[in-house]
């Protein structure tokens, strides 16, 4: 009889720990230095359209410290494959051998998908999620909006609260975005270590925001 | 040939591509010196054939994989508020006039629409309004709509991350 009481403590006192341990992830985010050991590992997360383009511009900045690049796009995604790979080709002839790979997950959101059906498949996609980011074992994940960024940060997120590996969360709001965020953007700005805003209104709204002026 | 280009994204907006092609938008447009017309209509149900406008050379299509040729030929673009359409039209440095489907209130990317004419990097009227407009406009208060920065964003990061 006195075993549930048991299981009932232990299950709180898991789930104390595990947000004490996220609490620690999150705040510890900004004193962690990938660029002093070399290279940046980096795990990008393309949508579809425009979401794709918006972060191969941003890819496109990044020095070549940032390798190799891993990027993850939805598996009904043929537009955002072809576009990465037109990218990356031309990167290649600036750098001296291709760092780059491309994963699929599969779709967590669609556009106008109802909200509790998100809710399971970005379940299921994380099911997917975690193993790849546990065997890429990116620096940051950086993500610019579609639903797959979702399932990806949280494996992110679980690596960390588990000692594994510490990633970091880069989120950069679409431009489009003037003055709302996005739904992705709404659930990652409490958990992301750099939160990119491209308007100042949206700064003005969210405090913890980063506000570059236009970036894409 | 002074050229005019309509586009409508991935979606329908019948009631641009049939405003645009009434008789008295032509005349106006006619009477801007405004040439040819080139209709990317999208979804619509709407696709007018080179002969039902005698006054202006009439081009018109569907879809097709680059639109940036026409973008490029385009002396003024006509948009719908997508956010895609405005900055390409805006990244080719193109006069832009911004038709908002009033049909489509609160979609999240008029967000961008607003504040491109707040900016008074673009036009900015309904159906409704549209005729009026191209009669009454003024380009050259439009203000070139500069690329964004991405190399602040990668010096953020280098200096954030400890990259050397």
């Amino acid at each position: 009889m006195s075993f549930l009481p048991v299981v009932v403590f232990v299950l709180i006192f898991l789930c104390f720990v595990f947000l004490l341990r996220l609490y620690v992830v999150i705040k510890t985010g900004s004193k962690y230095k990938p660029g002093s050991k070399g290279s940046v590992v980096v795990l990008a997360v393309a949508g579809s359209g425009g979401h794709t383009t918006e972060l191969l511009r941003l890819m496109d900045s990044l020095s070549p410290s940032y390798k190799p690049r891993h990027y993850v796009i939805a598996d009904t995604d043929k537009i955002s494959e072809e576009k990465i790979c037109t990218f990356e080709s031309s990167k290649e002839l600036r750098a001296s051998e291709p760092q780059f790979t491309i994963c699929r997950v599969p779709r967590s959101r669609e556009v106008h998908q109802s909200w509790s059906s998100s809710v399971i498949s970005t379940l299921h996609a994380l099911l997917y999620s975690v193993p790849l980011v546990y065997k890429l074992r990116p620096d940051l994940v950086l993500c610019n909006g579609p639903g797959t960024c979702v399932p990806l940060c949280a494996a992110g997120l679980l690596l960390g609260i588990l000692g594994m590996k510490k990633v970091l969360i880069v989120y950069v709001e679409s431009i489009c975005r003037v003055d709302s965020l996005s739904v992705t953007g709404r659930i990652l700005y409490p958990v992301s270590d750099y939160f990119f805003v491209q308007w100042a209104t949206l700064r003005d709204k969210y405090p913890k925001a980063i506000y570059l002026g236009r970036i894409v | 040939m002074k050229t005019v280009f309509v586009t409508v994204g991935t979606t329908s907006f019948d009631e641009l591509i049939e405003r645009i092609t009434s008789s008295d938008a032509l005349q106006t447009l006619k009477a801007r010196g405004y040439e040819r017309l080139v209709l990317q209509v999208g979804r619509g149900s709407v696709l007018p054939t080179p002969d039902s406008c005698p006054n202006i050379r009439l081009e018109a299509f569907r879809f097709k994989d680059s639109i940036a040729d026409e973008m490029k030929g385009a002396d003024l673009v006509i948009s719908h508020a997508g956010a895609g359409s405005c900055l390409e039209a805006l990244g080719a440095g193109k006069p832009l006039l911004v038709v908002v489907n009033d049909k489509l209130m609160n979609n999240h990317q008029m967000e961008l629409a607003r504040q491109l004419h707040a900016d008074s990097h673009s036009l900015y009227c309904t159906c409704s309004t549209l005729t009026e407009t191209l009669r009454t406009m003024d380009l050259s208060v439009l203000l070139p709509f500069l690329p964004g920065q991405p190399k602040n964003f990668a010096n953020f990061l280098d200096k954030a991350l400890g990259v050397q």
